[in-house]
């Protein structure tokens, strides 16, 4: 009896003083996203092409945020085949020029409220992939893609499978940390064909 | 001539050795960036603008309240951010010297906050001043207010912040600051969120950066990674910002504040 009131003296006492919860990623719910996007759409404001609606998250950044990236198969699944279908492929051949989409590979300009507005965007490829030999400076976040077309293949299904990826790497994987860089209009077709060149054409330094 | 070998021994034995090298030439750079940086000129301007009459009031800041009391600047920054009961809100330096502006001096807040991040050629009053402010607290350990429920409030804030994706682009802080060991080009990612990655970071800005030959604040650090997120522009010293600059000093908290720092 005695035992338990201190138990709960104690609880209370730990309650006030509990340490805050550092280095832990937070569990967030509807309603702490809500909160957040509430705060962003108080606290930022429009610069240039960086407009206001970019605080609001689809059903794909929602679902991420709610599962901390991990969402289970049954609510990932149909999610990256609705991603998939809006993927739009264009008629005839998916490569470009690969010489085109190696400068396209290296800038990281496009979307930022710095950037000259209707002037073309990079994909930043390499902020975050190893691709030719010939660049030493090259990001890690994502795998490195080092003769990706001599080890994978470029036949047709590998084109549409690049071509894909880059358009909407959500397709393929909910949370993944690559932007969908057709899906967001950073990039135009064309410049997705020239990146799948980039990748599997066997001219391409990134195969040789 | 002796520690050339030995450094070359311990090339040879720790591989791969090109890495090893790589870093060892970074930590070098690092070392000479730092003993001829040029923080010390910024301390004094900071100083002497510290000490300007300006304003409709024409008085100066000499007064203003960073917590510690009227006009005491020893480790003041290291206890920041924190809630000042006399304006109820949770405060980082820059919010607080801006309050103090308003307030003291009488200036207006579009005139005090037209140009809060300056360049090159001319730095801002800001900048000048979170370098003179910040070089006050070296040596005092990082202690950000943990107490109040509006500071606790700001650091879970602060929190979620960090990890909410949203924009063009779907990043969150933890995109790129989210997994150790990771780099953009050939940038080292601190992950934030850990004490032991924040700790160092948060005990070293504001800083200078060589490779622009910029003084940088924090409420700078966090404006331009929002930039990168392709995200729109944060107001500055809002209180999602100040969240923010809660939830990494408060995750970097302990080690003593050895800034202004000197950046690649």
């Amino acid at each position: 009896m005695t035992k338990s009131v201190l138990l709960g003296v104690a609880a209370l006492l730990g309650a006030c003083a509990a340490p805050l919860p550092i280095g832990e990623r937070p569990r967030v719910n509807g309603d702490d996203i809500d909160q957040v996007t509430a705060v962003l759409k108080r606290d930022f404001h429009v610069r240039g092409a960086a407009k206001m609606d970019r605080v609001e998250q689809d059903v794909v950044q929602r679902t991420c945020n709610l599962y901390a990236d991990s969402p289970p198969p049954e609510v990932a699944k149909p999610l990256e085949a609705a991603q998939l279908k809006a993927v739009r492929y264009p008629a005839g051949s998916l490569l470009g020029d690969w010489k085109r989409g190696q400068r396209i590979a290296q800038s990281g300009r496009g979307m930022q409220w710095n950037d000259k507005p209707g002037a073309p965007a990079g994909g930043s490829c390499y902020n975050c992939h190893e691709l030719s030999p010939q660049e030493a400076s090259f990001g890690t976040v994502g795998p490195s893609l080092k003769a990706f077309g001599r080890t994978r293949g470029n036949g047709p299904d590998m084109q549409k499978y690049v071509y894909g990826k880059i358009y909407n790497a959500k397709a393929f994987n909910l949370c993944s940390n690559m932007p969908r860089l057709g899906h967001s209009r950073t990039l135009t077709e064309q410049q997705i064909k020239d990146l799948t060149a980039y990748l599997l054409d066997p001219a391409s330094p990134v195969n040789r | 001539m002796r520690t050339v070998t030995f450094g070359a021994v311990l090339a040879l034995t720790f591989a791969p050795a090109y890495a090893q090298d790589a870093k060892k030439e970074i930590q070098k750079y690092q070392q000479m960036i730092t003993e001829g940086s040029p923080v010390e000129l910024y301390e004094l301007e900071g100083e002497d603008l510290w000490k300007k009459r300006q304003g409709p009031k024409n008085v100066s800041l000499e007064q203003c309240d960073l917590g510690m009391g009227p006009g005491r600047l020893k480790g003041a920054y290291a206890h920041l951010p924190r809630h000042f009961p006399d304006t109820d809100r949770v405060m980082d330096l820059e919010a607080r010297l801006l309050h103090c502006m308003l307030t003291l001096q009488g200036r207006d807040l579009k005139e005090a906050t037209k140009r809060v991040f300056g360049n090159a050629d001319r730095p801002s009053e800001m900048e000048y001043l979170s370098a003179y402010i910040a070089g006050q607290s070296r040596g005092v350990p990082v202690s950000p207010g943990m107490e109040h429920p509006k500071e606790r409030a700001a650091f879970e804030l602060g929190r979620k912040l960090f990890f909410n994706r949203a924009g063009p682009w779907d990043f969150s802080c933890a995109s790129c600051h989210g997994e150790e060991g990771k780099r953009i080009r050939m940038q080292d990612l601190p992950v934030l969120s850990t004490p032991q990655a924040a700790r160092p970071v948060v005990a070293t800005w504001p800083a200078y950066r060589v490779s622009n030959s910029q003084f940088k604040t924090m409420q700078w650090r966090i404006n331009d990674c929002y930039r990168q997120m392709r995200m729109p522009e944060p107001t500055f010293v809002s209180e999602a910002t100040i969240a923010m600059n809660m939830f990494l000093t408060v995750t970097g908290n302990s080690e003593p504040y050895r800034g202004p720092g000197t950046k690649r």
